[in-house]
């Protein structure tokens, strides 16, 4: 390989891409194409499902915080502090191989899965927090006087106006989350865009070639999540 | 489940993993905050327009995961430049940049928080651009910006779990090398994650203490 | 029929309501008048159990409203509040505002909550703002669609606290007109206020409080005319 001259239509689809001493060989990464995109579904699909349990959950924990219960309380601050001061990699190891110690063996997937999730779930119930402390204490009044419970009342009132304060931490956290999933690594997780780019690699040994393409599918993911977020709130929040 | 068979041993070599996060955290946190400022203020300072082509670069850091960044970058420098490097240079670089796209942002909302009526009156009393910088727009900038910076700096303690691509040995790599050997998943991992939970919560409190000290006047 | 019995209420060591006798009768219109911090909300917030009391009872057609057993939402649902702050659900329109409680606790379908709605809108001269969003409209016309919002609730009772104090003076005019509109059609109102004229106009009694204790009551031309209280003596030659 060192110092040959790259001929043009061996397997260098780019002229003068050759820098140094090192063939760049963009064909075989780019036929890797289809491959590489089904796995952005999978990380897509993992981003998305990881997003709605956190949110669901994240709300939870806020009610739990809402609650004035000390033990749900407490459930609910440990869950943010923990997923806010361990590294997201440690959560998802944890929930792999942590709860391996625990007889419970969970996939790839569901591990990943998990760990993303609960991390969204502590970022965003401390995200719900905040925001809850911008909305007036009058509107609950104002929703209690008119004969709603207070499940009622925060579910039609609060929440509402606490989504959308929130929504572009959310947005953010979908970010993370897409970039979360390359932290499948850890347990082994083959199907996400991640998963796939490093089997093929480990075929191949294209690995520039291979990771300059997901990097570049991973850019595309999160700005389209970052623009139709921007379409969606404009649709959502008119008031 | 506590009666271990870790040695003295396997807890030097955990502490060294530790010691490893820790240097590597502060290395990329020492130059990504120095780049991040001259990124920031360069980009507060020429515009949005001209400013663009930076803002591009620094955005794809925070749009790709830091692993395919650790990976792109250590194929770039060994096999397509084919310089011989450590996976400690290599790891310490992608952090320090990725910790400088985050800086640079945080520099730039410090310092577009700081009212231009007062950095008006500062330049019609007669101070120069470095004056006012320096007297009135770094102080008044660094109380908006210090909150998130910390918040940057323990990110990016907790994002250098993932330098173990490129063969360094942090914390969690070196669990994950006892655990392979010792079978005993949850301890270990609690030790590991109680080392992070241990430096992260403390500052991070005080990062939101100095949040809300300073918002309220 | 709203009967307040030596009612006591305090904020810590701050005592706000020092036993409070009152009875207010079906179909009569009794404003509150008194300085500022008298307990004057205090009191329209205990009525329909927002908030709870130290001693005493109050009921309400015979209820009682801080027992442990009686059910508040459904309490609530006969006592309509408008309150001083305007506080509209912002992120829905006035329409929607006035329908939601309908359709969650009155379990009214939309067809019927929508109607109602649109009604008590119409009432209130908001019939052209239905769908739009409560930013849009002036502080007045917030008031008069949080009036709107409770009298959509079908209730017995309606408090009323400050509803114009928070208001520039020229919408004033068009709250106190609906709660004039209000008083004509036989409701049954408390009404919190600072209006002298309205209060002298539209009740059936004025009450005057001050410092947490119910100094005088007594129809408008009486107390008006002729205060007894001294503290009411200063407070009306203040205010005048
Ligand atoms: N939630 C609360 N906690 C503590 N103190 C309170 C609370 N609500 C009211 N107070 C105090 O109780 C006293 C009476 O308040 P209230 O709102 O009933 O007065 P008011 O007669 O309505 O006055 P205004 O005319 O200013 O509205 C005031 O001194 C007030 O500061
Ligand atoms: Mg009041």
């Amino acid at each position: 390989m060192r110092g040959r001259v790259p001929r043009i239509g061996h397997s260098c689809i780019l002229p003068g891409a050759a820098m140094f001493n090192y063939n760049f060989r963009w064909n075989q990464a780019l036929n890797s194409l289809p491959q590489m995109l089904e796995g952005a579904l999978v990380t897509m699909e993992i981003a998305i499902l990881s997003m709605a349990i956190g949110i669901a959950v994240a709300i939870l924990l806020t009610l739990f915080r809402l609650s004035g219960n000390r033990l749900l309380g407490a459930i609910s601050a440990t869950w943010v502090e923990i997923a806010r001061n361990t590294p997201a990699l440690f959560q998802i190891y944890m929930v792999h191989f942590g709860l391996g110690g625990f007889g419970v063996h969970l996939s790839p997937y569901l591990s990943l899965l998990i760990g993303i999730a609960f991390n969204n779930a502590g970022y965003l119930a401390e995200n719900f927090r905040g925001a809850l402390k911008a909305i007036p204490e009058t509107q609950t009044r104002a929703a209690r006087s008119l004969g709603m419970s207070p499940l009622q009342a925060f579910k039609n009132v609060v929440m509402p106006q606490m989504l959308r304060i929130s929504f572009l931490p959310m947005t953010n956290q979908m970010v993370w989350a897409i970039l979360m999933t390359s932290l499948g690594a850890v347990v082994a997780m083959n199907t996400d865009l991640y998963g796939v780019t490093s089997e093929l690699n480990a075929r191949t040994f294209r690995t520039f070639e291979l990771f300059a393409l997901a990097a570049v599918i991973f850019y595309v993911i999160t700005k389209v999540i970052t623009l139709s977020a921007g379409l969606l709130a404009a649709r959502l929040f008119r008031y | 489940m506590f009666d271990t068979s870790l040695t003295a041993n396997d807890l030097i070599f955990l502490a060294q993993g530790a010691g490893m996060t820790l240097v590597v955290t502060a290395i990329s946190v020492f130059f990504g905050t120095i780049l991040g400022i001259v990124f920031g203020v360069f980009r507060y300072q020429v515009g949005p327009w001209w400013a663009a082509p930076l803002t591009f670069v620094l955005d794809i850091f925070r749009s790709i995961p830091l692993l395919i960044q650790l990976v792109l970058a250590n194929a770039f420098v060994t096999t397509v430049l084919g310089i011989r490097i450590s996976g400690f240079a290599v790891a310490c670089g992608v952090l320090s940049l990725y910790t400088a796209a985050y800086c640079a942002e945080i520099v730039r909302g410090g310092i577009e928080a700081v009212p231009q009526t007062l950095r008006r009156a500062a330049r019609s009393l007669g101070m120069t651009w470095g004056q006012d910088m320096t007297s009135i727009v770094m102080p008044l900038a660094t109380r908006v910006a210090l909150p998130s910076w910390i918040g940057l700096a323990l990110g990016v303690m907790k994002d250098s779990a993932l330098v173990y691509i490129v063969q360094v040995v942090e914390l969690l790599k070196s669990t994950q090398i006892l655990i392979t050997r010792l079978q005993e998943p949850l301890f270990l991992l609690m030790i590991c994650g109680l080392f992070y939970f241990l430096i992260s919560f403390p500052i991070a409190r005080f990062g939101g203490y100095l949040e809300k000290r300073w918002s309220n006047d | 029929m709203i009967e307040i019995e030596n009612v006591r209420k305090s904020f810590g060591p701050l005592e706000v309501l020092k036993g409070i006798n009152l009875t207010v009768a079906k179909g009569e219109v009794l404003t509150v008048i008194g300085g500022s911090g008298s307990g004057k909300s205090t009191l329209l917030t205990c009525i329909n159990g927002l908030e709870p009391i130290d001693s005493g009872r109050i009921l309400v057609d015979g209820v009682e409203v801080h027992a442990k057993s009686t059910d508040l939402n459904k309490l609530r649902q006969k006592i309509g509040i408008v309150f001083q702050q305007w506080n509209a659900f912002p992120h829905l329109t006035v329409l929607e505002n006035v329908m939601l409680a309908q359709v969650k606790v009155l379990k009214r379908s939309k067809q019927q909550a929508e109607a109602e709605a649109a009604k008590q809108l119409n009432h209130v001269g908001l019939g052209d703002k239905l769908s739009v969003y409560p930013s849009r409209l002036s502080g007045g016309q917030q008031q008069r669609m949080a009036i709107a919002r409770a009298l959509a609730m079908s209730p017995d009772y309606m408090l009323f606290d400050e509803v114009t104090s928070a208001l520039d003076p020229q919408l004033v005019g068009e709250v106190l007109d609906t709660l004039r509109m209000l008083a004509s059609e036989g409701m049954t109102m408390i009404c919190v206020t600072h209006e002298m004229k309205f209060a002298r106009e539209v009740s059936d009694r004025v009450a005057f409080f001050h410092k947490g204790v119910m100094a005088e009551i007594a129809p408008p031309e009486e107390l008006f005319g002729a205060p007894k209280d001294p503290e009411l003596q200063k407070f009306l030659s203040a205010t005048h």
